[in-house]
């Protein structure tokens, strides 16, 4: 990968460089309007997820049965469920528990398939193959269906589903960060780090680990995106988040029998699912851009 | 080309063997006894007993896989718990609705993602391209499941144009597929508008461009057909994450096809069906991409030739 063949005159040079790469992503991002958009939403998600809950005056998981199936109105912005709780309510709730999913799921399966992509691509040989062909077993299994056999094995909850996303994730990883280690453990400098008697742990972590970075954020960022969809997925199949937990997946699961006659029920927990996701979409798109525009 | 082909078939072999590790082992994972799982909870000792006799469970693991792995070839995946019929005439007779609703899918993103895609590279920087790419992120960002969901309650109930659930008439097709190949058109269109615009800065087009070609020659002609490549690969990966997709569709839907088979399967914790439903489907996912990773060589070859 062409990408990171710029690095190695930049790592000799005494200023910082990795705080210099950074300046300029930020210069180049700043450029992007519709990816700062995708940041702000995000961080705009994180405060509400963080903040809301305190704002929110009603509970969200209390039934309150003589306001059930009320359409969106002045006290209820989204509307009522079909137990009388505060739709809005328990969206904002929910929006932690939707982070929570997409940043720990995506972190668990980065640092795996970045470990294992790693070791494949430094190592080379019979490691590579081996771990290669593990990763070649698990991207066999197409979608959300890896995911769903985990769950099958594991049982449904919030905590399984993070564990299955992790997992599904693990092989996206793993195989960038191979192709990019393999890039990199070609460069010269690394053969003159290697001759001063440098360990391979401290290599791999300290000179190959940094010059790949750009595609490993690149493409957590729009995992985050996959893993909140895949997550909500499960959650709707009932295998995921279980009620009265304010999850967006399990509230369209839950409100499925009532949604034909009250629409507001559906409409809202996916508009609020489709907001997130395409946030980090619109982010992780233009990250790509700034960090590197050669990469697909 | 033949060698191509013989070496793929072989670096194959290994992920079928370990697809078939993965499946089998599904079985073992679960918390519990799968002796106990299969004969039911109100079984007695003896009657669990029986059952693991039957199913070979007391024997070596290796042994067990082994019969596992010739059973399945043979097309024997055991029975279902519930029902007692044998999982692969329980997944024979749904195979085709999952395949049918996945290649309609395929079939659909394919068409609009190119239209889009190309629509797109060639009027760069104008509303439309900016219009295209904007539904497209939106098309990536829906929950399949979700946009289901709102195209029964405003195309089936709203406008009474499409019923609601079910599989077989040309109405009931139409929604399904647009569930399931929204996500899929979104990906598509975004790759061919990539990948058009690559290949139109190449210097054979300009050359083209030169000679006095048609500019429509030149799109369709000589951009076109390289700009292509690289999208043949995504449409078989396409192929397969609706596959996956499938289930969610199937369910939002009431399709009876092996997505929906392998979710109830799961609630019901009837293991046989699970296995072999997702046994069936990754096999199909690897066999896709071992006949997409062979046409897109013979792809490059042929432009290699020309």
């Amino acid at each position: 990968m062409a990408e990171t063949v710029t690095s190695p005159n930049k790592e000799v040079k005494p200023p910082n460089p990795q705080i210099e790469n950074l300046k300029i992503v930020w210069k180049k991002l700043k450029k992007n309007k519709i990816a700062m958009a995708g940041g702000f939403l995000i961080l705009f998600f994180i405060l509400a997820s963080w903040i809301g809950p305190l704002l929110t005056t009603m509970d969200p998981s209390q039934p309150n049965i003589p306001d059930r199936l009320q359409g969106p109105s002045a006290e209820y912005w989204f509307g009522t469920d079909h137990q009388g709780r505060d739709i809005f309510t328990r969206i904002v709730h929910g929006m932690s528990i939707t982070l929570y999913i997409g940043f720990v799921s995506v972190a668990l399966g980065c640092v795996a398939g970045v470990f294992l992509g790693l070791i494949s691509g430094y190592y080379g040989g019979r490691t590579d193959t081996v771990i290669m062909r593990i990763m070649d077993v698990l991207l066999a299994f197409p979608g959300i269906l890896l995911a769903l056999a985990i769950v099958s094995v594991l049982g449904g909850s919030l905590n399984n589903v993070i564990i299955a996303v992790g997992i599904f994730s693990i092989p996206v990883f793993a195989r960038i960060v191979r192709g990019s280690a393999l890039a990199v453990r070609k460069l010269e400098y690394i053969d003159a780090v290697r001759a001063l008697g440098a360990s391979d742990t401290r290599i791999i972590f300290k000179h190959v680990l940094p010059n790949i970075m750009s595609p490993i954020i690149v493409q957590a960022t729009l995992r985050i995106a996959t893993a909140v969809l895949t997550a909500s997925g499960l959650s709707f199949l009932g295998l995921g988040a279980q009620p009265p937990t304010p999850e967006w997946g399990a509230m369209l699961s839950a409100g499925r029998n009532y949604m034909w006659e009250h629409p507001h029920i559906a409409l809202f927990p996916g508009l609020a699912i489709v907001a997130v996701v395409l946030a980090f979409n619109l982010f992780g798109d233009g990250l790509r851009d700034a960090l590197d525009p050669k990469m697909k | 080309m033949l060698t191509y082909t013989i070496r793929r078939i072989f670096q194959t072999i290994p992920v079928l063997i370990g697809v078939t590790i993965l499946v089998f082992s599904l079985m073992h994972l679960i918390p519990g006894d799968p002796a106990q799982i299969i004969a039911g909870e109100q079984a007695n000792q003896e009657q669990v007993e029986q059952m693991r006799e039957r199913l070979g469970l007391n024997e070596p693991l290796p042994v067990q896989y082994w019969n596992f792995v010739s059973g399945a070839v043979q097309g024997d995946l055991g029975n279902s718990i519930r029902s007692g019929r044998a999982v692969s005439s329980e997944i024979g007779a749904r195979f085709w609705v999952t395949v049918e609703l996945a290649l309609y899918s395929t079939i659909l993103s394919i068409f609009i993602g190119l239209i889009a895609g190309i629509i797109s590279a060639t009027k760069r920087g104008t509303v439309t391209d900016s219009l295209i790419m904007i539904v497209a992120l939106f098309g990536l960002s829906m929950p399949n499941f979700w946009l289901g969901l709102m195209l029964i309650q405003y195309f089936s109930l709203g406008f009474g144009w499409f019923p609601v659930s079910g599989w077989g008439s040309p109405q009931q097709l139409v929604l399904p597929v647009i569930t399931l190949g929204t996500a899929g058109a979104a990906i598509i269109a975004r790759m061919t508008r990539s990948s058009m615009l690559e290949v139109i800065h190449a210097d054979y087009i300009r050359t083209a461009r030169a000679k006095g070609v048609k500019e429509r020659y030149v799109i369709y002609k000589h951009a076109l057909r390289n700009a292509l490549i690289p999208v043949v690969t995504v449409v078989g990966l396409q192929f397969g994450a609706l596959l996956g997709g499938a289930v969610l569709t199937e369910t939002v839907f009431a399709i009876n096809g092996l997505g929906r088979f392998v979710v109830d399967a799961i609630r019901m914790r009837d293991f046989p069906i699970v296995q072999g439903s997702v046994l069936v489907l990754a096999l199909m996912f690897v066999v896709v991409n071992f006949l997409v990773d062979i046409s897109y060589r013979f792809l490059n070859k042929r432009i290699e030739l020309d």
